[in-house]
């Protein structure tokens, strides 16, 4: 029942960034008989609410309407957590994945010649880049 | 103590926030407008949060009077210019990321949860601000003046974010906010009589005004939705 609690989570996207699913941002943070457990990227992430409603739409829908949706805070959601597959599904999507050890890639053209241009972005999690190779401006998902 | 605490934090964030919000469309260049949109955003997420820790957020963000709030002065000082606003940001968010960092691991566990996830945000505020400090502190006669001029207006309110408990903050504050201002070529503002009294709840006037911005809808609408 677990396991396939999970594969339907797999398919619910996120909302800002619908190549990737809730669980591969490790928004999910564990499944229980009894409830889903989410953390909140940031604070103040509009998101947050929709990430829930569709969540208990997706239970609703597939026969867990009995499973409660629990958010906790602590430990606090990193981008460590983010899988290897969503990594790849970032970049794909024209999003440098975040990578503490390494310059920004342009998801362009593949470039580490890259600048920052503004640390907030679009939406919380994402800060401004450029590539000095291509000209393309990009958004890079921020180390938290 | 803790209902205190939380309405403390929650209320620093909520003014801020709104404060920050007005910003929106009106900064000087479109990153700006984003970065102070996001720090605004992340305030307002954090004061949910902590206001939520004294009971309904919605309720007492938005159906308390000015007397009750219990934010520092300084959150509720006016934006006036863009030297203005980030002379007052970076005074604030390098005192709210130790203290935050110091709650993270000293308070109790629901603030100190709130205070982990809430300090790795701030960290941004802090940078951008203080990124910002040198930059007008180090550009033109004017961005020079304007911001000296925002930070001897601020100043006066330095003083009551280290009132009690948070005392002990004030070295590591001190050392902070000079190192960056001798990187921008400025001076510390000359010391004045310090302007005490917003965690009893003794505020300025701008606060008023704010709140009745804030406010209207739901003292219009009690319990409106959306």
């Amino acid at each position: 029942m677990v396991k396939s609690v999970w594969d339907i989570l797999a398919t619910v996207p996120d909302p800002e960034i619908p190549a990737l699913s809730v669980v591969d941002l490790g928004i999910v943070r564990d499944v229980s008989d009894a409830a889903v457990t989410i953390t909140p990227t940031y604070t103040g992430c509009p998101a947050t609410l929709a990430i829930e409603a569709a969540i208990r739409a997706a239970l609703n829908e597939s026969g867990h309407a009995d499973l409660a949706i629990k958010t906790v805070l602590s430990p606090p959601w990193t981008t460590d957590w983010i899988s290897d597959e969503g990594r790849a599904k970032l970049h794909a999507y024209g999003i440098a994945p975040p990578s503490p050890a390494h310059a920004a890639q342009c998801p362009r053209c593949g470039s580490d010649d890259t600048a920052e241009v503004s640390r907030f972005g679009s939406t919380p999690c994402k800060a401004l880049h450029r590539c000095n190779a291509c000209g393309e401006p990009f958004d890079r998902f921020k180390c938290h | 103590m803790s209902r205190e605490l939380a309405l403390r934090l929650g209320d620093d964030g909520l003014i801020l926030g709104q404060n920050l919000s007005h910003w929106c469309g009106h900064a000087p260049m479109l990153e700006l407008d984003l970065s102070l949109a996001n720090i605004a955003l992340d305030l307002i997420g954090q004061a949910a949060l902590f206001l939520g820790l004294a009971g309904d957020a919605d309720q007492i963000a938005f159906r308390r009077d000015v007397l009750d709030f219990k934010n520092c002065l300084l959150v509720e000082q006016p934006n006036g210019d863009f030297a203005q606003t980030i002379a007052r940001q970076f005074l604030f968010s390098n005192w709210q990321e130790l203290m935050l960092r110091d709650l993270a691991e000293t308070g109790e566990p629901a603030f100190a949860a709130i205070a982990a996830k809430s300090v790795k945000e701030v960290a941004y505020h802090a940078r951008f601000a203080s990124e910002w400090i040198v930059r007008l502190g180090d550009g033109t006669e004017e961005s020079r003046a304007r911001l000296a001029a925002g930070l001897d207006w601020m100043w006066r309110f330095v003083d009551e974010l280290f009132e009690g408990d948070h005392a002990p903050l004030r070295g590591e504050w001190d050392a902070r906010i000079d190192s960056a201002l001798a990187e921008a070529g400025l001076e510390r503002p000359a010391s004045r009589r310090p302007i005490l009294g917003g965690r009893d709840g003794h505020h300025s006037e701008h606060l008023g005004h704010l709140l009745s911005q804030m406010q209207f809808l739901q003292r219009a609408y009690p319990g409106a939705q959306w």
